[in-house]
């Protein structure tokens, strides 16, 4: 068996959605180079939809194909639903990740929400501040090996 | 160049040798008897496993009493080392000297041992990835009961003083191991001019089979028993050996080292070719001491390409290899050798480890040569944090 499902390694192959949009209506970076996984979205946003939307990231397999798969979930799609993404349901839409490897699929969740964040408080528009907690307060850091 | 397969990850395990598949062969159904038994066919295949105790004997420079079969590199590690813990506690020394960049079948065994009440000091590898005598003298001390120190890193091939280490040692009075799992069969290795009292080593490093290794405990110091039973090893490892194991293991070794010299100079000049080829791609490095490492050990790190993505790239092409990124272990944490070298998270996660045997050929070199500027190339064009380097918001380190 291979280390990686099919889909993701079609993802890492031939990711989708990868560069950089100059102007961009918000940016979202989440994740360190200590980590070792790094994911930058960019997303232009018209009238509450994306648009279009670039990633760029520093990171494994998983991290890259998970990246490709979430921006093509929330390509064309309203704010309210983008928000809605889960690492989980981009970790099924790629066949499943090995158990290791989910927090790199969660950075592309994060990186989402970081991106419609910065839209948000760039356009001074109201937002429910609960819909954005600082995810490295909740999150402990990995086991101690 | 056409697609081929180049398999480069010889550190982790090597494919087998013709000689030892063949010094296998017999023991399954001619030579299947137990060394145990009295009569002929037990018999036969005590002698061969005699044969193949000399034949190991011979290639470390030591007496056939002196080694033990065991079931690879791990085991042997972790009998060598509780054996010299429990003789040093009889005499109230409980103090091992290590380094930081051991494999984790020492750490992980010192660490046991702090538990039940050591005291470990782990030596600082430098930069480079070598130690020095003087550094290992520094730190013995009165109840000091071990010094353990890797003959050559497994991830960065670099060879450490052990013949000077052996020396301090025996001056010293302290028992001194070594994990001698990557160097045996590829540099010379002598227990008697390297002054060392235990040794560990893994067939599967060299071309023979996986699961039997061995270990070197010099003439008269206590051997202890990890494995109880039956009084195989003069009771010191029990269980009816593995005689296809060890009869492919005895040939794999014995062919290496008669061509220790010449896979040496050839390996060298396909490692410094490879170094110097892929050096030349832009923001590279070389991880540890260039000259002090082992033949067929490249290890180098690319700023802003991640390890595991370079492997699957690399894989794609054909070719395989290893990284010392966090992604590709089930922690979150990169290397603990690459973080020895005081190496930044960014750059151990950044590192591609290319290891060469006498098993791969100049064409190898050429088709990695061509083929890995372009699988750095891709993975730096998905990074953000290459776009960082190049757009100057974090400045270049390598
Ligand atoms: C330096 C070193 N020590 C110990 C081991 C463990 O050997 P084995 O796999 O035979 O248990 C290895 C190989 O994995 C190694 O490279
Ligand atoms: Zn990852």
């Amino acid at each position: 068996m291979a280390l990686y499902s099919e889909k993701v390694m079609d993802h890492f192959t031939n990711p989708r959605n990868v560069g950089v949009i100059e102007d961009a209506d918000g940016v979202g970076e989440v994740g360190n180079a200590v980590c070792g996984d790094i994911m930058k979205i960019y997303l232009k946003i018209d009238g509450g939809v994306i648009t279009d939307v670039k990633f760029k990231t520093f990171g494994c397999g998983s991290a890259i194909a998970s990246s490709s798969m979430a921006t093509e979930m929330i390509k064309g799609k309203p704010l309210s639903q983008a928000l809605e993404l889960t690492n989980k349901a981009v970790a099924e839409a790629l066949d499943g990740l090995p158990a290791h490897k989910m927090h790199c699929s969660v950075l592309a969740e994060e990186a989402i929400r970081a991106a419609i964040k910065d839209y948000y408080d760039r356009h001074g528009i109201e937002y429910d501040k609960s819909q954005f907690p600082d995810p490295h307060e909740e999150e402990e850091e990995g086991p101690e090996d | 160049m056409e697609k081929r397969t180049v398999y480069a990850d010889n550190a982790a395990t090597t494919a087998m040798s013709e000689r030892a598949l063949e010094a296998m062969k017999p023991c399954f159904m001619q030579i299947y008897g137990n060394p145990s038994s009295l009569h002929s066919v037990g018999q036969e295949a005590k002698e061969l496993l005699g044969a193949c105790r000399e034949k190991i004997a011979a290639c470390l420079g030591c007496e056939p009493s002196e080694i033990y079969f065991t079931s690879g590199g791990s085991e042997a590690d972790n009998q060598c080392i509780r054996s010299a813990a429990l003789f040093g506690a009889r005499k109230g020394k409980r103090h091992i000297v290590s380094t930081a960049f051991e494999h984790h079948a020492v750490l992980h065994t010192l660490d046991k041992l702090k538990k039940e009440g050591f005291e470990v000091t782990l030596l600082d590898v430098h930069k480079n990835g070598v130690i020095t005598a003087e550094e290992v003298k520094a730190a013995i001390r009165p109840d000091t009961a071990l010094v353990t120190v890797m003959y050559a890193n497994n991830e960065i091939g670099t060879i450490q003083p052990i013949r000077e280490i052996g020396k301090v040692c025996r001056e010293a009075g302290v028992i001194f191991h070594t994990d001698a799992v990557q160097a045996v069969g590829h540099i010379p290795v002598n227990v008697r001019e390297d002054c060392v009292d235990m040794l560990s080593l893994s067939a599967h490093k060299f071309h023979g089979p996986k699961g039997v290794g061995a270990l070197y405990c010099k003439k008269g110091l206590p051997l202890s028993t990890l494995i109880e039973g039956g009084a195989q090893e003069k009771g010191k490892r029990a269980g009816t050996e593995n005689i296809a194991g060890i009869a492919g293991m005895a040939a794999a070794l014995e062919e290496a080292c008669e061509n220790l010299g010449a896979n040496m100079a050839r390996l060298t000049a396909m490692r410094d070719r490879l170094i110097a080829g892929l050096l030349k791609i832009p923001y590279s490095g070389l991880n540890g001491d260039p000259v002090r490492r082992l033949p067929g050990n490249v290890n180098m790190s690319f700023e802003g390409a991640e390890g595991e993505s370079l492997i699957l790239s690399a894989d794609a092409e054909g070719i395989c290899l290893s990284s010392g990124s966090a992604c590709t272990t089930a922690s979150l944490k990169p290397s603990h050798v690459l973080m020895s070298l005081g190496l930044p998270h960014e750059i151990a996660h950044c590192s591609l480890r290319i290891t060469l045997a006498d098993t791969n050929t100049e064409e190898d070199v050429d088709y990695m040569l061509e083929k890995l500027p372009g699988v750095v190339n891709r993975v730096r064009s998905l990074s953000s944090l290459w776009d960082d380097y190049v757009s100057g918001k974090i400045p270049h380190v390598l």
